[in-house]
């Protein structure tokens, strides 16, 4: 089974990315859909309906998201070979840009928005840093010159990064991240996927850095895949 | 600094019914001026769109668009600083929150080109095309719209210095449009000019006509309408003439039209 891990900001289109890839690789390959987010999320429910896919989603609540996936990743891959599938996709939620969600063997994939201003590829670090593709979406918003500026800024943060440009809703230019995709290796060994990049320092087990996935290997605040129907309400 | 582009072919896909195209191709070389007309909806937009990601029956309307009669190389596509076609459209903004100076000079290191001077003579170029003038100092996002597209047509044509050049409306938003083909012609680009403007379409070598989708006709000029043009010329000249006396706060009277 093959994993793709999919990070970017809020509303950069990364669920219309994951609608692009089921819909071009539904007919070869039977995909396994995880959606983390922290308080609500629907997308699980909109894939699950428009294309008949495994999905489901997992809430981190109290915890940040990426922590949560980190915690439910050893989960998600048995469910999704329980469910028969070839590809996982995780679609993180986004919002912390210091850690970054993408594993060892799997494809990382952030998706940025041309409208998102000139200086976010720099704003965005490690998220940028340590994917290995890079979709461009709504690139048919903004002007020839902006779109080589842009795509500039992403190379000063990740050089060897390779760059899709699409408008994601129509699946322009999309070929060659299905490409990538197809060329993407299955998951050798579960037992040795490792985050990344080093998390940031802090206090819980993640936090201090421990890079090993699966809510059996850390202690503290633990999520497992099952029973994540909390909903975080503040304070 | 591109191969040569001789050609642009662009292949029959598919209309709103699903059916089959009509047209055999088109080709689209160097120096051409082309418009693409047609009531809102007839797939314009479908059409531009085809042409500037080179689509290869991954687009809704299933064409394929060729370079030099075959399949372009892949970077020619990919990299926006290779690639041979500068679209700029109706809705083309800036978003970059920098200056117009900064903007057009991280667009010249984007490209490694070391010839100096080229940003003033960027800026010197756009503002034949604007009756407003464009300042270096002045903030991307604070340019009107025909400030900026006329910095856009004027980047591509100096800094992009791409060969194909795709114009979508370029006619809205106070922009000076006979300036901007002779300019074009001058600098041997092809231009596709997406367009409702009488001038505009009838000023080029073809004009592709759009119905449902799908290229319905393609009217050679081929002297036929040139009264009609010299007609619309001295109209669109009366009308010119107009619109700047009203800018300027003059009251229109009989005698206006007299000129």
């Amino acid at each position: 089974m093959k994993l793709i891990v999919i990070a970017g900001p809020p509303s950069a289109g990364k669920t219309a990315v994951v609608r692009q890839i089921v819909r071009n690789l539904q007919a070869t390959a039977a995909i396994a859909y995880l959606k983390i987010d922290v308080v609500r999320a629907f997308e699980d429910e909109e894939l699950r309906k428009e294309f008949g896919i495994p999905a489901r989603k997992v809430y981190s609540g109290d915890l940040c998201p990426d922590h949560a996936g980190i915690m439910v990743m050893r989960d998600a891959i048995a469910w999704a070979a329980g469910e028969g599938a070839d590809i996982l996709i995780v679609e993180s939620a986004g919002l912390c840009l210091r850690c970054s969600p993408y594993l060892t063997q799997s494809l990382g994939i952030v998706v940025i928005s041309a409208v998102s201003g000139t200086h976010a590829p720099l704003k965005m670090g490690p998220m940028i840093a340590l994917a290995d593709v890079a979709v461009v979406t709504r690139i048919d918003l903004v002007s020839q010159a902006e779109k080589e500026v842009f795509r500039e800024r992403i190379l000063e943060v990740a050089p060897g990064i390779e760059i899709v440009e699409t408008n994601a809703l129509q699946g322009t230019g999309m070929r060659y991240l299905i490409r990538r995709i197809e060329e993407t290796g299955d998951i050798e060994d579960e037992d040795t996927i490792e985050v990344r990049g080093v998390p940031p320092l802090g206090v819980c087990t993640i936090c201090v850095g421990k890079k090993e996935i699966g809510w059996q290997r850390h202690f503290g605040v633990v999520r497992k895949l099952d029973g994540a129907d909390w909903i975080f309400r503040g304070e | 600094m591109y191969p040569e582009i001789t050609e642009i072919t662009v292949l029959p896909g598919r209309d709103k019914n699903g059916m089959q195209e009509t047209f055999d191709r088109i080709v689209i070389r160097p120096g051409e001026t082309l418009s693409i007309v047609g009531p809102t909806g007839s797939g314009k937009s479908a059409l531009i769109g085809d042409i500037e990601i080179f689509a290869r029956e991954d687009t809704a309307t299933g064409r394929t668009v060729l370079v030099n009669g075959g399949m372009p190389p892949e970077d020619l596509v990919r990299d926006p600083s290779k690639k041979p076609v500068a679209l700029i459209t109706q809705n083309t903004k800036c978003l970059a929150d920098l200056s117009v100076q900064e903007f057009l000079s991280m667009h010249v290191r984007s490209r490694r080109i070391e010839r100096e001077g080229i940003v003033a003579e960027t800026i010197a170029l756009a503002n034949e095309f604007t009756g407003e003038e464009i300042t270096a100092g002045a903030r991307m996002t604070a340019l009107s719209g025909g400030q900026t597209r006329s910095l856009m047509v004027a980047d591509a044509i100096t800094i992009g210095n791409t060969p194909i050049i795709i114009l979508d409306e370029v006619e809205n938003a106070g922009i000076f449009k006979h300036r901007v083909i002779e300019t074009l012609r001058a600098y041997g680009k092809a231009v596709i000019f997406v367009t409702h403007d009488p001038l505009v379409s009838l000023m080029c070598d073809r004009r592709i006509v759009m119905r449902n989708g799908t290229v319905a006709k393609i009217i050679e000029r081929d002297g036929e309408e040139e009264k009609a043009l010299a007609a619309i010329r001295k109209m669109d000249g009366i009308l010119s003439a107009l619109r700047e006396r009203i800018r300027a706060g003059e009251s229109i009277t009989e005698a206006a039209f007299a000129s």
